[in-house]
């Protein structure tokens, strides 16, 4: 390696170790003050603290009701993602196998409906569902989610589904199976590569939704994000303890994305090129 | 015979998400549109009005000031989302031995909902930061930057900016890596030098991905929402709301649900025509492989 090239390396080396760092600064400010007391954050919020209080971490716990509200968050995403796989490769399926005028309107539709903000349906949708929404919380959230996530899933499998011969459907039935067994037995298993981007993006989109379940969810069923900002609007004035909060707030996430970090970073090029 | 077979498919496959999709999203949004044309009040309507809600909506000075906002605020959280974001790219696939290491570190602020960061920073902004310009004397920064509006903005733009480059690195990295490697041969053996190589080359093969990106933060810009809630709130004294909040505010704060579903169809119809304008001059410079 020449001396050019390896100064080169040198500087993207320093340039992105500072970049790394200030990426990860607040993160870091907002772990060291959660160990802190007031006193201590307002004196010098850089400070390494001199004793760990682990006390904010308690009260934290239960002032934002982090389990309860950890659990309606595992409830809601798990539940809206695997049904958002089934019906959305379900719907590929047939719009993809499917050549007729209808199945392409249907698809066009789908398409164009993701330019649709959600701001533009949000006040004649709370107007529409209240009643449903008051009737059961969870099980709105859950169907308005599938709502919403259809069309880009369908479409991520629309893609893929052709490029799976059309030879395997046909032997399947001459076979003896059905559409339902063909499709489940056979096409399903083979695009396991979109499932886990599918699963992803929809997994991060419904874990992070703060207005939809702001306007749906009550007390009872609030998701962590929603715990949380009301947690902080609350007690924002007791720093150690919001600061608790929030480092409460990102660590399951953090810790999900470490586990999966391959399928994440392919499923999100995978999701955005499609 | 055949349609039979197509249409006890149709049902079987189709139906369920067919029929969620239309209640969801088709029926609040055609319901919406009409009732822009009705003296809706949230609950009923009694008769046709014609324009009268887009005229209202127009003559709200607030409107106008949140549109200028939004505006200033898309094109400047374009321009540097996607700057920093490519810079990103092109420092991971790189040849360093950490680029995986720093792509988490990039990457991480995504994966975080905008009200937790909105909060965090709302922290650094109002207390972490005001502390220290007060033991250390720094003028910028010893009045909190979301108590003024042009420093509130720069607030906005700095997290968003910081939120969302790692996305959209992943796509310029996507970009990056779908190049051939004996093009980039080619043209080193031309004696072309690295700058050259990736404003002649890297660029104009990777054009799609230039696409995508700024589709995606044109969308997400007009959208933001979180990040806004949770860092400013909109104050000082409203001056700092986006479309998204505003039309909020509008409609469950103040009950102007009349004017607020005429400002959301006006926010979609932004939303719509920018897409359209800049998808059409980004397709422009993609180059057929």
């Amino acid at each position: 390696m020449s001396a050019r090239a390896r100064f080169g390396r040198r500087v993207t080396f320093a340039i992105g170790s500072i970049l790394a760092f200030a990426y990860f600064f607040p993160f870091f400010l907002v772990f060291v003050n959660s160990l802190k007391l007031k006193p201590e954050i307002l004196a010098n919020p850089l400070s390494i603290p001199t004793h760990i209080s682990w006390d904010n971490f308690q009260q934290a716990l239960t002032k934002m009701n982090f389990f309860r509200s950890l659990t309606n968050s595992i409830i809601i995403t798990v539940l809206s993602v695997s049904l958002l796989i089934v019906f959305s490769s379900m719907m590929a399926y047939y719009l993809a196998r499917t050549k007729n005028k209808l199945s392409k309107y249907i698809f066009l539709i789908l398409v164009t409906s993701m330019i649709v903000p959600f701001q533009a349906l949000m006040i004649p949708f709370m107007a529409r569902f209240a009643q449903f929404v008051s009737w059961n919380n969870r099980g709105a959230l859950i169907f308005f989610y599938i709502g919403f996530g259809v069309a880009l899933s369908t479409f991520l499998y629309h893609g893929f589904i052709s490029t799976i011969p059309t030879e395997i459907d046909e032997a399947a039935s001459i076979d003896g199976a059905s559409d339902m067994v063909a499709f489940w037995r056979i096409i399903f298993p083979m695009m396991r590569p979109i499932t886990a981007t599918v699963a992803i993006i929809n997994a991060l989109w419904i874990w992070n939704d703060f207005l939809l379940p702001r306007l749906v969810l009550t007390n009872e069923t609030q998701t962590l994000p929603l715990s949380t900002y009301l947690f902080y609007g609350q007690y924002s004035i007791e720093y150690g303890q919001a600061m608790a909060g929030l480092v409460l707030a990102v660590i399951p996430i953090v810790i999900f994305y470490l586990a999966l970090q391959k399928q994440f970073i392919s499923g999100i090029s995978q999701g955005a090129v499609k | 015979m055949a349609s039979a077979r197509s249409t006890k498919k149709f049902l079987k496959f189709a139906l369920t998400p067919l029929a969620i999709f239309t209640v969801v999203l088709i029926v609040p949004f055609v319901n919406g549109v009409y009732y822009t044309f009705t003296d809706w009040d949230g609950f009923e309507t009694t008769k046709l009005v014609g324009f009268k809600n887009y005229t209202k909506s127009f003559q709200d000075p607030t409107f106008w000031s949140t549109l200028r906002f939004t505006g200033l605020f898309v094109l400047v959280s374009l321009v540097l989302i996607n700057v920093v974001a490519f810079g990103l790219a092109l420092i991971v696939t790189s040849k360093l031995k950490s680029r995986n290491i720093l792509r988490t570190f990039f990457f991480v602020p995504n994966l975080i909902g905008g009200v937790v960061l909105g909060v965090i920073w709302q922290f650094i902004f109002n207390s972490a930061i005001v502390a220290l310009a007060n033991k250390y004397n720094w003028e910028l920064f010893k009045e909190s930057w979301l108590q003024d509006t042009t420093k509130a903005f720069w607030a906005l733009i700095i997290v968003t900016v910081w939120q969302s480059s790692g996305y959209m690195m992943i796509v310029y990295i996507t970009g990056l890596v779908s190049i051939e490697n004996d093009v980039l041969e080619a043209s080193q053996i031309d004696g072309a030098s690295p700058l050259r190589t990736l404003l002649s080359i890297k660029v104009p093969l990777m054009a799609q991905a230039f696409t995508i990106a700024l589709f995606l933060t044109l969308r997400s810009g007009f959208q933001a929402y979180d990040v806004n809630v949770a860092l400013t709130g909109g104050g000082p004294f409203r001056t700092t709301e986006l479309i998204s909040l505003h039309i909020f505010q509008d409609a469950f704060a103040n009950g102007n649900f009349g004017t607020g579903q005429s400002k959301a169809v006006v926010m979609f119809l932004l939303v719509a025509l920018a897409a359209l304008v800049q998808v059409t001059i980004s397709k422009r410079y993609e180059v057929q492989r």
